[in-house]
């Protein structure tokens, strides 16, 4: 039993792409990092960050959401939709406290099981490294509300 | 009350099994929460599996079941049938992938064990609070629409009507025939387009089956599959059809010739008063009203004046068209790329560069040389002639794509110059000559036989300044001989260009009112570029021909077919199921503030001005779930997608390190 | 008052010095003033590009760096120079670890590059920030029907600029705003107005550029030109200085006065040739001159 520390991380794929570029990846035998637990969803503009939170807060260490290429969604730009509330999203959880990698978002169409096999790869090691989220202890404060940590440098946007 | 479930641990042979622990992942399944029964099994897909689900659902009365096995891609449809046989709503049911997600992805057995168990469980908890859904039938109207009166649409009109069913086709154009009444020869069968085309043209024009409406566009689009409104403008003709018996003396007493950019590519005339072309399908005229002299300064009126039948009118308006149709097939072609834009190629500076449509025209025996090729002089024949490959196709530029056909068309005008010059060099400049269809490489050899030079380079200027003196007075085409590795100057008298197909300029436009959409050079997108290309994301719109991505015409007519055989699928089915997993809105919960409404990508949102309330329309809804997730009042509910569906299965994939304290919703 | 830093770059110190003093003199004319950058260095020329790449935009980036420090924008009348100095902005500014690169060599002349200056071709100057109007009110003697070549060459619209068409590379048409705006009547000079004159390979394999060179002229002359206008001293140097060479080899007799385009515009602003350095050609502009302004000028 390895002592290394293991993230778990939720995986929100699209119906169309990503979901299907998961199965190819394990039609391909691509070997990846068993740490993305995947949610299927039909959009990536179905995924309310209500969801992220909800993952990070009941254990997550981290939020990987995939959807279709920019100018490939099924709906059109649900994508494109998902990639402004992700932005927004990321913001906040800055003022949480919570790191940068641990909410991801990437483009990876049906065809690209490779592309996305190398993202959950990649995201484990990254969330690896920075340790178990602990939610309660990183974001509620002692009476189980969230303080925002202090913005220091000028965030672009 | 709460649940049954019935977990399936699929073995897969060895694909699962070979893994994951399958039996202690179903003995731990056994122990979850609302799980009366838990099984394990070699092949769940097999008839013995999903009796296996079919014997529980009755006997232990299962409320849900969950397969924990394949994709839901590959076998959703067949457990979702297993549950319906045995009486149980086939929503009711939920896969936990844990093959293509799991087993065949990692080689760590205990985490491929410790995975399965959170899908499974996230599954099971999820299940628990699907609804029993239903599909949604929806009746097909048995009229269809088809756009565009090109080969295509020609092919797809009469596969329709001939089976009996009826079609509307509208053309912009006075005529029917499309791009393909302009060819002089087709390849490599060197066919006389025309010839092959009008015998259809006259079908469609006479066929009890089809409503032809020319020189008409479709303005306004309603509705959904099986049930479309659709509103088309016919423009006047300012000729009253009724009593238009085609005679022609209209167009011969007109006194006004105007260039005609249209069918003679600008290379000839035609009056003002017209008819496109001998064959055109119907046969009445249309007047040009831009340069009529009766619309320009009131007089005139020699074609009023001379009509036996006083078929001309001048008060006549635009009428407006409605129909009900079920589907709706869009031919609607392409256009040529605009070979100005390249400058360097000398178009319009230089007199004799012309483009493939000019001398398609030029060539045709009906056309204004009548068949003899010669220069802008219309005099000269030239004594050598260069033509260009991939002007505008293969390249960063402008499109990246090959134009498909430009390879075969070159050929063929270097078999005509050949044939009507038999003097002449001619020179054709490549970066690959494609020749995929049948006969088209054999095409190849007969013009390497007829002794055409082919000269490997894309062509980098063409010219009037010369450099030596056997290029005085010529038109030099400089390229790069990539086989020789040479830059060559090559003196000819003239040059065509073979510029890409391109879809149209308002092709944007056209996929928007009819709620598909374009890719990102303008051809409409078909809903899988394997194995669905004439069908589009959104029900009831097909696509055939050009308008899809470039083609020839052999394709172009098997697509047509096609669409029409889709058509004629949904028409004899009569009523047709749709999918249920789409939104609605409750109406006590929405609060009126419409951001729903822009965020569609379908339009599929109403608001109601009187109640002030947005409604869902669900024939047109395709469920993305874009409303549902941006909805501030959380009214709109995405059946099957709901919200307590998705973090149920968070809760339940996270199972191993969910926090212990309940932290509230 | 709009102000700029000018790069003169090397030719315009000895070989293009006409151009230096009639580019003044019609800014002067026109509210401009240039400042020359003190202490400029090379620009990298086209040669030292293929030498030693990041050198080169080294030296290109100190005289931007410099420039920025003295918060004017860069004008180059020379085209080879507002090239180099153009790209080595945009390069240096979409490759940070470039700029980081070369920023680490500017620190020891105190210096730092943060592409926050742009650079400017001197037409473009004329024509976009100052305008035509106010070109066309400065003119007191309209080159009343001069017949002109606008000859842009090709590195002041080659490569093309972001949001450009391929349309503004091969047919521009601000030069001949700018010689209409000035009275003169400017040739239709497609497709040469913007081939190469031959640039540096007059020295290095002369007959190539040498055919050029009389393709241009020809075409010129066959177009019914007086006189070619250029932007840049290379072009000018390859189009007058060589005519001997170019009969010789081909056995033509041309010979077309080429001057810059900003001595023509001092003409038509009534600056007195000798201020506009006319007198020095090896192709005497005197017929021009004479026609344009007529024999108290000359």
């Amino acid at each position: 039993m390895s002592e290394k520390f293991e993230p778990v991380i939720v995986g929100f794929l699209c119906n169309w792409c990503s979901y299907r570029a998961a199965d190819l990846a394990g039609t391909a035998r691509i070997k990846y990092a068993p740490n993305m637990r995947p949610i299927r969803v039909m959009c990536t503009a179905r995924i309310e960050p209500q969801f992220v939170l909800k993952a990070l807060r009941e254990g997550a260490d981290g939020v990987l959401i995939a959807g279709c290429h920019p100018g490939e969604c099924h709906y059109v730009e649900g994508n494109i939709k998902a990639l402004r509330r992700f932005t927004l999203l990321k913001q906040m959880l800055r003022q949480f406290g919570v790191e940068e990698e641990r909410v991801q978002i990437v483009w990876a169409s049906a065809s690209e099981g490779t592309v996305l096999a190398a993202a959950v790869d990649r995201m484990t090691e990254q969330v690896r490294a920075l340790g178990p989220l602990r939610w309660k202890e990183t974001v509620l404060s002692g009476n189980g509300h969230v303080e925002a940590v202090a913005v220091t440098e000028a965030e672009e946007v | 009350m709460s649940e049954k479930v019935g977990v399936y641990v699929c073995h897969c042979g060895t694909n699962i099994a070979g893994k994951v622990a399958v039996e202690e992942v179903a003995q731990w399944a056994g122990e979850q929460p609302n799980v009366e029964i838990a099984r394990d099994y070699k092949f769940m897909c097999s008839s013995l599996g999903q009796e296996l689900i079919e014997e529980d659902i009755k006997d232990k009365g299962l409320t849900r079941v969950v397969v924990a096995a394949c994709s839901p891609h590959m076998h959703e449809k067949t457990f979702r049938g297993a549950c319906q046989r045995a009486g149980l709503n086939p929503f009711l049911f939920e896969m936990a992938n844990i093959r293509e997600h799991d087993s065949w992805t990692t080689e760590d057995e205990d985490a491929a064990t410790q995975k399965a168990k959170a899908l499974v469980r996230g599954a099971i908890d999820r299940v628990v609070h699907h609804q029993p859904l239903e599909p949604l039938p929806v009746d097909i109207n048995p009229n269809t629409l088809i756009v565009g009166g090109g080969i295509a649409g020609i092919s797809a009109a009469l596969e329709l009507a001939n089976g009996g069913h009826h079609v509307y086709m509208v053309e912009r154009e006075p005529s029917i025939g499309g791009h393909m009444a302009q060819l002089d020869k087709t390849f490599p069968t060197l066919d006389c387009s025309a010839c092959i085309l009008t015998p259809r043209m006259v079908e469609v024009g006479q066929h009890d089956n089809i409503t032809l409406l020319t020189w008409s566009e479709v303005e306004e689009v309603e509705g959904y599959l099986g049930n479309f409104t659709v509103t088309v403008r016919k423009k006047a003709r300012y000729v009253n059809e009724e009593l238009c018996t085609g005679c022609g003396i209209c167009v011969e007493k007109c006194p006004k010739k105007v260039v005609d950019n249209a069918f003679e590519a600008g290379l000839g005339e035609r009056k003002v008063i017209y008819t496109p072309f001998p064959q055109a399908v119907p046969k009445y005229p249309v007047i040009d009203t831009e340069n009529c002299t009766y619309f320009i300064r009131g007089k005139c009126k020699a074609c009023q004046i001379f009509c036996p039948t006083d078929a001309i009118d001048f008060e006549q308006e635009d009428e407006m068209v409605k129909f009900q149709v079920g589907n709706v097939i869009l031919a609607t072609g392409y256009e040529l790329f605009d070979v100005s834009r390249i400058p360097r190629y000398g178009y319009g500076r230089l007199a004799n560069v012309f483009t493939s449509l000019e001398f398609e025209r030029m060539v045709n025996a009906a056309g204004p040389t009548s068949g003899k090729i010669v220069l802008r002089d219309m005099e000269t024949q030239p004594k050598s002639v260069a033509i260009v490959h991939c002007v505008g196709s293969r390249d960063q530029n402008y499109h990246e794509y090959c134009s498909k056909v430009c390879c075969m068309y070159s050929l063929k005008f270097a078999h005509l110059v050949h044939e009507r010059l038999p003097d002449a060099e001619v020179y054709n400049f490549y970066i690959d000559v494609r020749t995929p269809g049948k006969g088209y490489e054999e095409f190849y050899h007969r013009l390497l036989d007829e002794g055409t030079n082919f000269i490997r380079g894309r062509v980098a200027e063409i010219t009037d300044i010369p450099r030596t003196p056997e290029e005085e007075g010529k038109l030099v085409v400089q390229a790069e001989d990539t086989l020789l590795m040479l830059q060559r100057r090559v003196p000819v008298d003239m040059v065509i260009l073979s510029p890409a197909m391109e879809a149209y300029a308002d092709s944007r436009e056209v996929s928007q009112l009819f709620k598909m959409g374009c890719d990102f050079e303008g051809f409409f997108v078909e809903r899988h570029p394997k194995l669905d290309p004439v069908a589009t994301m959104t029900e009831g719109i097909f696509i055939a021909g050009a308008c899809q991505g470039p083609k020839d015409i052999p394709d172009s007519v098997a697509q047509g077919a096609a669409a029409a055989s889709r058509v004629s699928s949904l028409i004899s089915q009569g009523t047709v199921m749709m999918e249920p997993v789409r939104a609605s809105i409750d109406e006590e919960k929405c609060c009126g503030c419409r951001l729903c409404n822009e965020l569609c990508p379908y339009n599929a949102i109403e608001f109601h001005e009187d109640t002030k309330v947005s409604e869902v329309i669900t024939a047109l809804c395709q469920g993305c779930g874009a409303c549902v997730a941006t909805c501030p009042s959380e009214a709109i509910t995405g059946a099957h997608f709901t919200n307590k569906q998705v973090m149920s299965e968070i809760e339940g994939v996270l199972w191993d390190v969910i926090t212990s304290e309940p932290v509230p919703a | 008052m709009k102000e700029y830093a000018l790069f003169p770059g090397c030719s315009l110190e000895k070989m293009a010095s006409s151009y230096y003093v009639s580019a003044v003199e019609t800014a002067r004319k026109l509210d401009v003033e240039l400042k020359e950058l003190e202490d400029w260095n090379c620009c990298g020329a086209t040669t030292y590009f293929h030498v030693d790449e990041l050198l080169a935009y080294t030296l290109s980036a100190r005289n931007l760096a410099m420039a920025e420090k003295a918060g004017l924008d860069l004008v180059a009348p020379c085209s080879a120079c507002y090239k180099n100095s153009y790209f080595t902005n945009v390069y240096l500014k979409e490759d940070p670890d470039l700029a980081d690169h070369i920023n680490f060599a500017l620190q020891a002349d105190d210096l730092q590059f943060s592409g926050s200056i742009k650079v400017r071709h001197l037409i473009e100057v004329y024509v976009d920030e100052v305008g035509l109007e106010e070109v066309k009110s400065q003119v007191s003697h309209p080159l009343d029907g001069l017949r002109v070549a606008p000859y842009y060459g090709c590195q002041m619209v080659r490569p093309r600029k972001e949001g450009q068409e391929i349309r503004d590379v091969e047919q521009p048409r601000y030069f001949e705003r700018l010689l209409s705006a000035i009275g003169a009547d400017p040739i239709d000079y497609e497709p040469l107005k913007v081939h190469c004159c031959g640039g540096s390979l007059i020295l290095t394999s002369r007959r190539a550029a040498l055919s050029l060179v009389r393709n241009l002229l020809q075409s010129a002359v066959d177009r019914g030109a007086d006189v070619i206008a250029t932007t840049c001293p290379l072009c000018q140097v390859n189009l007058e200085c060589y005519q001997k060479q170019v009969n010789q080899e081909f056995g033509t007799e041309l010979s077309v006065p080429v001057m810059y385009f900003t001595q023509l515009m001092g003409l038509a602003m009534g600056i007195k040739p000798e201020k506009l350095g006319i007198g020095k050609e090896l192709v005497s502009a005197a017929p021009i001159v004479f026609s344009s302004v007529g024999a108290e000028a000359s």
